[in-house]
């Protein structure tokens, strides 16, 4: 009984000692939160105190003379991803419908393999692709059209304007548009499918078409999560770096013309980083980098809370 | 099953109450089980039979917020007690569920598994031992072809009756099964019927079960409990043909519930 | 003239349709992306791909060192993310029930999952590169790493919640400790769906290439050093296909092949492993 009591007391030892480890392991996710946000806030304090809060609206970006500012990238960032969500939202919902509602049994799971192994290649393929194939047929066959009919339209003229290049904010939109079309048809397809099936049958029994069923009773039953499904592709959008270096062109310059070259935050720091000259460039890079951590950071969060909230509603989480 | 035993203590439970957050489950519960018998606990769903038995093996604390108040004694050592080491109690009270709970390993480790928690056994005697408990269960001619295949590839009722094999070769004094057919057939209930009787030669057994007629066949104490009370308990023949209360008269005889 | 009922009709038809197409959009990409890259990728498949390393321009080489390069960098930060991953993800499923710090784990993992790669690969490079004065496959290898992390503390969490309370209460039944509960029942249980996590983790972090631009960068030559700059596929890929010179882009072609088809392979293994889709989005 004496060894007993011994194995047990070991075992008791054995079990705190585990419990620490899984405890201490995930405590290492936060600490790398909080390191990701000392090392970057640090690594930009020289551009910080040279720049203040002018770095956010100043479009100068001259290595040279050693002027920076963010305004360039951040307006390029926020154009691309705005972009991508024009097009890849309904497209994805359009997805999802299908994959819930209309595609036969047999074909769901295929398809939805399909779709997410889009997810699956990696961005640099996407940027190669945009740049070697998608652009010289942009260039030549969509951009003169976009010119000739959007371009000349009353008041939004100047955003459809300019030199029929191929490469610049447009493309780094649409090629953005289906790197991120997977990841939103995928949570809305998951946020469809704990419907109740009973809600549908109930709609479907007095008489209401797909259509509706989708639109009035589904839609509205998971607004928060499919929400929050947009902005995690919004906030993949925003960070994604290999596919948009390879197609905006990298220019920093601000004009209206989403036909121009431009550059992101992402693409300017895949393009300059390895070879800026100097602290202050370096720094300035850093901070591009703390700024684009930063938005995508509340951008994620509000999407984690809007699935986690539709997760709660269900008494499971999402 | 219907003579009238002389009967020695083996858990005596007073004035047990039990919490699931603030909702009291289990109230004022006095009982003693009786040892080397079978007890079975009814009452319609809700009632509290699973919680009062989840309580003799603190099977609660894997839970936060739930709790238990009062005393249960083991032996004259109230296994409530902070003091007591968990798992040295588990090693004397062992458990059965409802759905057959096969390890994801062979059939031979999932018996060895508890046994290696308490026991240095050479390989010999861990066989041995591993024979014992399968041939106790009723199922060493039916799987000893194949100890080394994985248990979860067992029939439903084998599995019941590898889980039961796995926590009596622990060699714990009690044995709780909580509704252990109720996921089973017919033909497979049976076998564990008759298996029930066989075990309370060397084990106290307490029962759960939504059952009354196998509470009836299996049992020689019965207690019948609704809403968190202790309505009744007293030896089988008498709970079931001549009760004392109106409410279990009226669950047994299908009035209610 | 449409009455109500065919109005309603239409509107159905229309908006169906418009979803069948969306579905055809979808798939329309996926197969022009992988016609290009056959297309373009296969007339640069050969043996000297695999044994020859990165060629100046104008003469012959392969992407030997880089694939290798890769392949170091790959199952070091597997080696270093899973074990971290899988209990932390442990940690969340198994004690998660009290405490502060696992629903502000589980959120902040789940920011990290689609956290911006690039940002990643500045945070490595500040707090290692510039700190041994030099690009390094070891920054590498911990960039992708941290990749791996949240995808496997989510999958592993998935998984072990996916296991019955049934089987832990029979653990804990026998007087098994909790250590022994969950090494040896529950997260033996869920290996599959697990090991599925690390697949699509591998699948994730082999074609990342903006954490390794500030962190491993390339290397010209063969080299299995892990303190010096280490080449590795994707950043050679992104180098010969930026280059004006063809036979370099020829082989970015047969790279950018010769990876999506492993990444996409690992995807399909992991899914035929475990049958149960695994969140990792």
């Amino acid at each position: 009984m004496h060894t007993l009591d011994n194995r047990l007391k070991r075992q008791n030892l054995l079990d705190i000692l585990f419990r620490n480890i899984t405890r201490l392991s995930a405590f290492a996710v936060l600490a790398l939160l909080v390191g990701i946000i000392i090392s970057l806030f640090l690594g930009s304090q020289l551009a910080i105190s040279a720049f203040g809060w002018g770095f956010l609206t100043s479009s100068e970006w001259n290595p040279v003379t050693e002027e920076f500012g963010a305004l360039v990238p951040i307006a390029g960032t926020i154009a691309t991803a705005a972009i991508a969500l024009l097009i890849a939202v309904p497209v994805s919902f359009g997805i999802a419908i299908f994959l819930t509602e209309l595609a036969p049994q047999w074909m769901r799971r295929p398809l939805g393999i399909a779709i997410e192994l889009l997810a699956g290649i990696p961005s640099i393929i996407y940027g190669m692709w945009g740049l070697f194939i998608f652009v010289p047929i942009f260039a030549e066959h969509v951009e003169p059209w976009i010119n000739d009919h959007l371009g000349q339209t009353f008041l939004i003229a100047p955003l459809f304007s300019g030199p029929n290049l191929g490469i610049g904010v447009m493309a780094a939109g649409i090629i953005l548009a289906i790197m991120i079309i997977p990841f939103i048809a995928s949570v809305m397809r998951d946020v469809f499918d704990i419907v109740p099936s009973l809600l549908k049958e109930s709609a479907y029994g007095l008489g209401a078409t797909t259509w509706e069923v989708m639109y009035q009773v589904v839609l509205p039953y998971t607004k928060i999560g499919v929400v929050g499904g947009i902005m995690l592709g919004l906030g993949r959008a925003l960070g994604e770096t290999m596919a948009v270096t390879f197609v905006i062109g990298n220019a920093h310059q601000l004009t209206a013309s989403l036909l121009n070259p431009g550059n992101s935050i992402a693409s300017a720091l895949a393009n300059e980083f390895t070879e800026a000259v100097g602290d202050l460039y370096t720094s300035a890079l850093i901070e591009l980098g703390l700024i684009l951590f930063f938005i995508t950071f509340i951008v994620l969060s509000l999407a984690r809370f809007m699935l986690y909230k539709l997760g709660q509603n269900e008494g499971r989480s999402a | 099953m219907n003579a009238e035993p002389v009967t020695t203590p083996k858990l005596i439970v007073k004035n047990l109450n039990f919490y699931y957050g603030a909702d009291r489950a289990l109230k004022d519960i006095n009982l003693t089980i009786p040892e080397k018998m079978v007890t079975a606990f009814i009452g319609p769903s809700g009632c509290g039979k699973s919680t009062l038995l989840r309580t003799f093996n603190r099977m609660y604390q894997l839970y936060p917020k739930q709790r238990a108040e009062g005393e249960i004694l083991l032996d004259n050592q109230n296994l409530l007690d902070k003091r007591q080491d968990l798992n040295k109690l588990r090693a004397k009270i062992g458990m059965v569920f409802q759905k057959p709970t096969p390890f994801p390993m062979s059939i031979y480790d999932n018996i060895a598994f508890g046994v290696k928690l308490y026991e240095n056994l050479n390989s010999h005697d861990m066989a041995e031992r591993v024979e014992w408990a399968l041939k106790k269960a009723a199922l060493w001619n039916e799987v000893k072809d194949k100890l080394k295949q994985s248990g979860t590839g067992l029939s439903g009722g084998q599995q019941q009756r590898l889980c039961i094999a796995r926590a009596i070769a622990v060699k714990p004094q009690v044995l709780l099964l909580d509704e252990p057919t109720s996921a089973l057939d017919p033909i497979s209930t049976a076998h564990i019927e008759k298996l029930v009787d066989e075990l309370k030669k060397d084990f106290t057994i307490v029962i759960v079960t939504h059952n009354m007629q196998q509470a009836a066949r299996v049992s020689d104490f019965t207690a019948y409990m609704y809403l968190g009370d202790l309505i009744e308990f007293g030896d089988t023949s008498t709970v079931f043909t001549n009760p004392k209360r109106k409410e279990t008269e009226d669950y047994i005889t299908g009035r209610f519930g | 003239m449409f009455t109500l009922y065919g109005r309603r009709r239409l509107i159905n038809g229309i908006s169906l349709s418009v979803s069948v197409l969306a579905m055809a959009f979808g798939l329309f990409w996926l197969g022009w992306i992988l016609w290009t890259l056959l297309e373009h990728g296969i007339p640069g498949l050969n043996s000297t791909l695999f044994t020859q390393s990165t060629p100046p321009p104008g003469s012959q080489g392969g992407l030997g060192n880089a694939i290798w390069g890769s392949l170091m960098m790959t199952s070091l930060a597997t080696l270093i993310g899973t074990p971290i991953g899988i209990l932390a993800g442990t940690y969340l499923a198994e004690f998660g029930q009290r405490g502060w710090l696992a629903p502000v784990t589980r959120f902040i993992n789940d920011i990290l999952l689609s956290a911006p790669s690039i940002v990643i690969g500045l945070f490595v490079y500040e707090v290692y590169v510039v700190k041994v004065g030099h690009f390094a496959g070891w920054g590498g290898a911990l960039a992708l790493s941290i990749i791996v992390i949240p995808v496997v503390i989510r999958t592993t969490e998935n998984m072990l919640r996916l296991i019955p309370n049934s089987l832990r209460e029979a653990a804990a039944a026998l007087g098994t400790p909790q250590w022994k509960v969950i090494s040896f029942v529950t997260l033996r249980a869920a290996r599959a769906g697990i090991l599925t996590g690390i697949l699509l983790a591998v699948a994730r972090i082999s074609g990342e290439t903006a954490p390794l631009l500030f962190t491993a960068l390339n290397n010209q030559f063969w080299s299995s050093n892990m303190n010096q700059p280490l080449a590795n596929l994707p950043v050679v890929i992104f180098q010969f296909a930026m280059s004006p010179y063809d036979d370099w882009r020829s082989l970015a072609w047969a790279g950018a092949l010769l990876i999506t088809f492993s990444v996409l392979t690992l995807n399909i293994v992991a899914r035929v492993l475990f049958r149960q889709k695994a969140n990792t989005y």
